[in-house]
């Protein structure tokens, strides 16, 4: 191996990304898009639910029942309607997901101290939506009868809850961290994936054969400029994330930049062994949405979470990468965790790292005999 | 002019099949993304690992452990024996909910002395988090009010809820899931396929060749366009038949309207794929703005999480998603079983933006070919 031949093949290929200014913007331009996106407008904390009332009591009761649903910042009631009839289309369009119906014998029943009933519809089709709303519509049905009645009956068991890490419960927090690895990914898939793959659509690769260099030399040559790329990107959305969306990075810096250069690099390769396999450039794209992408944002845990999978698929996600870094990128941000906490996952990702480099190293020098 | 546009569209269909790999992965990826997004994309929140620190060892704590593991949401999977030992259990990541039960828990509870349960829950995962925060707060609030039912409260009235769920009584989340993955799939497939075999033309050069041919731009725009639309159609077909057969969602509605409805979307994504290779000299240019493209348009268009809970600035930009449009056609037809009558908004802002998207990318393309 010759650093000089590394150094000409890495200069070679920074020249054809400079030359590709459109694709070296959107690089840029993806962690910073991806982050405002997910930081402002994906939220799983459920608000303001459209709401529909059918009140046929219509009493000062009945309003005040109404009115503490309103008042929650979960419920918005936006409509009133008159008849079961009109309800229906409000519910089939999307137009409100839970409707509220008081009966008539609403304010009368309580009046004289008997049992009274409301109906709530739900919309079920949003499932995590629907079961949301319905625990919120039983806590303020609840309070307004303990209000009601004057009383509060302070319960046996009190259930005292806490929670570590994110005690605020915000969403952002717990999506931010995970975001780098499919920034990573994507950038990964994007990227990577089609150089080879263009040297050879585009009748390249036989001039590349021809020089002395060789396959390790090759591959490092070409890893290095999209390591930087993806290296910048991972600062930048680090420093985003602090600065911008205040998400708590309570371990070490240094560890989690070096332990995503791990990452990097063996994504990188496996993208270089993608586009070797892929030959063409539109089959590489396809393997890297389904082998990069995909795995990064369904099975590494960013979103959904691995215990809920089918057993099968859990078995899946210990050979996904990007299931140790999204570990390592919630534990460093989080819980502050150190390499001691990590390490099975650090020198897994490391073997992987390894692995693949070999893997890329043998596909490819068979395709150049 | 069919006769120019019917060979187009067979030398593109010789280009699909000439390879065994791209077949793979234009009939094959939507498969697995299908099957992905099925098994994982739920939110529902069950068998969470739970660590129980019970200090009591009394009939009443037994019957609260029996009680949670019986609803199905949590698992007790480890009997820390001190602080320390929970501690380490969370921040490995071993457990998600710790509950702690003090001493005395079981006198208490006999002597009607309010007593209490500590719960301690991993935030990382908000969602998680606050669903099985919900669960056991459920749990203990029944355990306690069975407890102190025999006491006071009997002869006070109470506010019965009734909640009815409509469209998806079993709250799935799948059911709600796998109708959205379907359009998903088809809008990437659809889009890559598009942008990527108009601009190959151009980057190997072929592109030359097919304009000294007396085929018009109008017509190399339809050749190109009408292959990636059939594909779109069987991927569809493919994903939708999966979806009833192997994960059991129900079509409430008619499969005759998923169709209509599936062109007009078909209209909107291959218009955007054909924009996309007019701004594009590459194949990886065409590929980068393509997950440029679809990535905000997934995010906003209420895909994964509702329209309404986003900033209102977010909410107008989703009005440019074709996604939106056709997520409450799918999951309407599919769940709701809603026919045109109420769906004939989305389908007609599908078809105006369907026409416009097209119209505009199709001008763009000729004016490139000139």
């Amino acid at each position: 191996m010759k650093l000089l031949r590394i150094k000409a093949i890495a200069k070679k290929e920074l020249i054809q990304i400079r030359r590709d200014p459109l694709s070296l913007a959107m690089a840029f331009l993806m962690p910073v898009l991806l982050l405002f996106i997910y930081g402002y407008a994906i939220t799983f904390d459920i608000d303001k639910i459209s709401t529909v009332v059918f009140d046929r009591d219509n009493s000062s009761l009945s309003r005040e029942f109404v009115s503490q649903f309103h008042e929650s910042r979960y419920f918005r009631v936006h409509s009133y309607v008159d008849s079961y009839r009109e309800l229906d289309p409000y519910l089939d369009g999307g137009k409100a997901k839970v409707a509220i119906v008081i009966p008539e014998d609403f304010s009368k029943n309580i009046l004289r101290g008997l049992n009274a009933q409301v109906e709530v519809l739900i919309d079920g089709s949003d499932s995590n939506t629907a079961t949301i709303a319905q625990g919120y519509a039983l806590v303020i049905a609840e309070n307004f009868s303990q209000r009601t009645k004057g009383v509060r009956i302070t319960p046996l068991i009190d259930s005292k809850n806490r929670v570590w890490y994110n005690n605020e419960l915000k969403s952002r927090n717990f999506i931010i961290p995970g975001l780098i690895s499919i920034i990573m990914a994507v950038i990964i898939a994007l990227l990577i994936s089609l150089t080879i793959a263009r040297e050879w659509d585009r009748g390249t690769m036989e001039q590349l054969i021809s020089t002395p260099v060789k396959t390790s030399e090759l591959i490092l040559g070409k890893l290095i400029p999209y390591f930087l790329i993806g290296f910048i990107d991972t600062i930048v959305t680090v420093l985003m994330s602090t600065v911008v969306f205040h998400v708590p990075l309570r371990g070490s810096v240094t560890l989690l930049l070096f332990l995503s250069s791990i990452f990097l690099f063996g994504g990188l390769c496996f993208g270089i062994l993608i586009s070797i396999a892929g030959r063409t450039q539109l089959v590489a794209s396809q393997a890297a949405l389904i082998t990069s992408f995909l795995p990064a944002f369904l099975l590494s845990g960013f979103i959904f979470s691995i215990s809920n999978m089918p057993k099968p698929l859990q078995i899946i996600t210990y050979f996904i990468p990007a299931r140790y870094f999204v570990t390592i990128l919630k534990g460093i941000f989080l819980k502050g965790s150190n390499l001691k906490i990590l390490f099975m996952e650090a020198s897994l990702l490391t073997l992987f790292a390894v692995l693949v480099f070999i893997a890329a190293n043998r596909k490819f020098k068979k395709r150049i005999d | 002019m069919f006769e120019r546009i019917k060979n187009l569209v067979i030398k593109e269909f010789i280009h699909y099949f000439r390879e065994k790999r791209t077949v793979f992965f234009l009939f094959a990826t939507p498969l697995i993304q299908i099957i992905l997004f099925g098994y994982v994309a739920t939110m529902d929140v069950n068998n969470v690992s739970t660590a129980l620190y019970d200090l009591d060892r009394s009939s009443e704590s037994r019957e609260f452990a029996r009680r949670l593991e019986s609803s199905g949401y949590f698992t007790i999977k480890r009997l820390p024996g001190s602080p320390g030992e929970i501690r380490e259990l969370i921040d490995k990541g071993d457990v998600l909910c710790a509950i702690q039960i003090n001493r005395d828990f079981g006198k208490d509870l006999q002597k009607g002395i309010p007593t209490e349960i500590q719960v301690i829950v991993d935030g990382t995962d908000s969602n998680t988090a606050l669903i099985a925060m919900g669960y056991v707060n459920r749990i203990i609030g029944k355990y306690s009010m069975d407890m102190s039912m025999s006491s006071i409260n009997a002869n006070l009235w109470r506010l019965d809820l009734h909640s009815r769920v409509w469209y998806n009584p079993d709250l799935r989340s799948r059911n709600y899931m796998v109708p959205g993955v379907i359009a998903l799939i088809v809008m990437i497939t659809c889009l890559l396929l598009t942008s990527m075999s108009v601009v190959r033309e151009r980057e190997v050069g072929t592109m030359e060749q097919l304009m000294v041919t007396p085929l018009r731009p109008v017509e190399l725009i339809i050749g190109k366009t009408i292959p990636a639309a059939i594909v779109g159609y069987v991927d569809i077909a493919l994903v939708t038949i999966l979806g009833v057969f192997w994960f059991d969602v129900p079509i409430h509605g008619a499969l005759i309207l998923l169709v209509l409805c599936t062109g007009a979307y078909l209209l909107s994504v291959l218009g955007i794929g054909l924009f996309i290779s007019t701004i594009s000299k590459t194949q990886q240019q065409a590929m980068t703005a393509t997950f440029f493209f679809f990535q905000p348009a997934i995010l906003l268009s209420g895909f994964a999480t509702p329209i309404e809970t986003m900033p209102v600035v977010f909410q107008y930009i989703t009005y440019f998603s074709p996604l939106r449009y056709f997520l409450i056609i799918v999951r309407g037809i599919f769940l709701k079983g809603v026919g045109i009558d109420i769906l004939w908004p989305q389908i007609a802002a599908l078809l105006v933006l369907g026409t416009a998207i097209l119209a505009a990318s199709a001008l763009r393309f000729k004016k490139r070919l000139a």
